[in-house]
């Protein structure tokens, strides 16, 4: 393709990586009104992202890259473009089907054990521990074992995404239900309200950021946990499925494509999560601030 | 960890341990009952549930081994084989923490430079910081077999490809964790730097390092733990020569469960060991800290 060699190429990648640097940092700096400011960062992140992907592009095509190497932005979005229908497959079995059911079981499962057992002091002293342990231990390394006795599909994978899921939730909403004031505990009781109504007036609503960090953290968590656990085995379909088949026959325009679906999913149940956010603690500082 | 009740609770824990043990034999009696009259029984007519019981522990291929079947499998292979040998699960550990290891190192580095450049650049914090924070949300760990292609067909094999996934995954925590950090100092700790005429380099050293430690140290437990992850994932692509990732695919393979659970042990005890020693290492720091 094009000899790089020629001055006049080297000369025109240094006066764009100059406008490059030049137009994000002027749109960084730039003080917009005050309801426009969370606007202007992200209109900062997009420029510099939309530069990252015309360098890759660009460099791609100059140093004649290897497709086997790393594919040109152009060439992965054709490659999802002609495999569609297959992605598609993909997306329904590993995050429809896996990710989504272990991930409301695992969760569901962690909220309802953390509020059962909130008025047991002695299990919560016992669990608490052994339950914030195991977020230094590779659970993930379950999932072969998970393949053994549920099979290829995508139960397995489930199985795998409520285990990942089941203990941070647990941890986050024993910690959330502690997080109501004393003051505020006190006004309950003067009232005297009930168990049940303080848990569902006053400490629920006050574990509700807590528990939704959770189910943040949950979300990437499950989409590792479906996609490791798919390299162990699976059917013929299923992103983790697509990523390592696809590797080993070095068309990784293809992979690329599936972890852009991936990466578009697992944002994309950020995004809801934080809308949710919004909506279940529209009281809380963090939330009132922006 | 550090709270007062710490004490108090050993005891409910070591039950809700006991009772995890208690669960795991019924498991394994439960899970392997259909198989074991079907295979070691049937040529037995009159067994009782005795038999059936003891059976279920000493299976050769179970479904879920008992615990005192993988410590034995765990001892036997430490003990039996030497050091250096792939027979060892000690030699695969090893391996896994050396590529954990050092992805940790150069992921926290970068991590501290990352969050060092952000802090000090508008530009960077604008364009750069929603990005990290949105890496966060994609499976990381899903390039693995891209990022071993890549480097594989550069030359690179053995730790590098593996420390490099474990770095991908350690660098951000420590990113994030430090850039709160870094920002942390009050104000008026700013602007006595300032009245001192401090550099930039000096203030860095000596107000915002320092007050950035304590959010450094849990995010590097968070990272090591992560970086585990990594390396073990890292290790499934290779063709499972060495490492706990390595052992957990082959076992898979071959169906030796038992194999199997020692490697999901070991890791687990790597996990924990890994952990210990960030957070003994803060302690040591911290301590010193608060002498001066």
């Amino acid at each position: 393709m094009t000899d790089f060699s020629t001055p006049t190429i080297a000369l025109l990648f240094v006066a764009t990586l100059a406008l490059a640097a030049f137009s994000v940092q002027r749109c960084a700096a730039i003080e917009g009104p005050r309801w426009a400011e969370p606007y202007m960062g992200t209109l900062t992140a997009a420029l510099f992202g939309g530069w990252v992907l015309f360098f890759w592009e660009a460099g791609v095509a100059v140093f004649d890259v290897p497709r086997v190497l790393l594919p040109a932005p152009s060439a992965i979005a054709v490659s999802m473009w002609e495999h569609a229908a297959t992605l598609g497959r993909d997306f329904v079995q590993t995050v429809l089907k896996a990710v989504l059911v272990g991930w409301l079981l695992g969760s569901g499962l962690g909220f309802a054990v953390g509020v059962a057992i909130d008025r047991l002091p002695f299990l919560q002293r016992g669990l608490l521990p052994v339950a914030s342990l195991t977020s230094t231990i590779p659970l993930v390394a379950v999932a072969p074992i998970m393949v053994m006795w549920f099979g290829f599909e995508w139960p397995s994978k489930a199985a795998v995404v409520v285990l990942m899921t089941f203990f941070p939730t647990l941890v986050a909403t024993l910690a959330g239900l502690q997080a109501a004031g004393r003051i505020e505990r006190e006004l309950m009781h003067s009232y005297a309200a009930s168990y049940g109504r303080t848990l569902l007036d006053l400490r629920l609503p006050c574990a509700v950021p807590h528990i939704v960090s959770a189910l943040k953290v949950n979300a990437a968590l499950a989409m590792i946990g479906a996609i490791v656990a798919e390299f162990f085995g699976s059917p013929t379909v299923g992103l983790g499925f697509r990523i390592s088949t696809e590797a080993a026959k070095m068309n990784l325009s293809l992979v690329w494509g599936a972890i852009v679906v991936a990466a578009v999913s697992g944002s994309a149940a950020y995004t809801l999560l934080v809308r949710l956010e919004r909506r279940l603690a529209f009281w809380h500082p963090s939330v009132r601030r922006s | 960890m550090r709270n007062p009740g710490a004490a108090a609770s050993t005891g409910p824990v070591l039950l809700v341990l006991g009772c995890v043990l208690l669960l795991w034999y019924a498991g394994a009696v439960g899970l392997n009952a259909s198989g074991v009259i079907e295979r070691v029984l049937a040529d037995q007519p009159g067994w009782t549930t005795r038999d059936l019981v003891i059976a279920t522990m000493t299976m050769e291929r179970p479904v879920l081994p008992a615990p005192h079947q993988v410590a034995m499998d765990l001892y036997s292979s430490i003990v039996d084989w030497p050091l250096d040998s792939p027979r060892n699960l000690l030699f695969h550990t090893a391996v896994t923490a050396q590529s954990t290891l050092v992805g940790f190192v150069l992921g926290s580095v970068l991590g501290v430079l990352l969050a060092a450049a952000i802090v000090h650049s508008r530009t960077l914090d604008r364009a750069l910081l929603p990005w990290i924070v949105a890496s966060q949300t994609v499976p990381v760990l899903a390039i693995a077999p891209i990022v071993l292609v890549v480097l594989g067909s550069l030359g690179l094999s053995g730790v590098a490809p593996k420390a490099a996934i474990a770095m991908y995954l350690c660098f951000f925590p420590v990113t994030v964790a430090m850039v709160q950090g870094l920002r942390s100092p009050q104000r008026i700790e700013t602007e006595l730097m300032h009245t001192y005429a401090a550099t930039k380099l000096q203030a860095f050293w000596l107000l915002r390092l320092p007050a950035a430690l304590p959010f450094l140290f849990p995010s590097l437990r968070i990272a090591i733990a992560a970086g585990l992850v990594g390396a073990m994932v890292a290790e499934l692509p290779t063709g499972a020569q060495a490492g706990l990732g390595a052992r957990l695919l082959t076992g898979s393979y071959y169906g030796n469960t038992v194999g199997i659970w020692s490697a999901l042990v070991l890791s687990a005890l790597l996990g924990l060991t890994l952990t210990a020693a960030v957070a003994g290492l803060e302690k040591l720091v911290m301590r010193k800290r608060q002498h001066a």
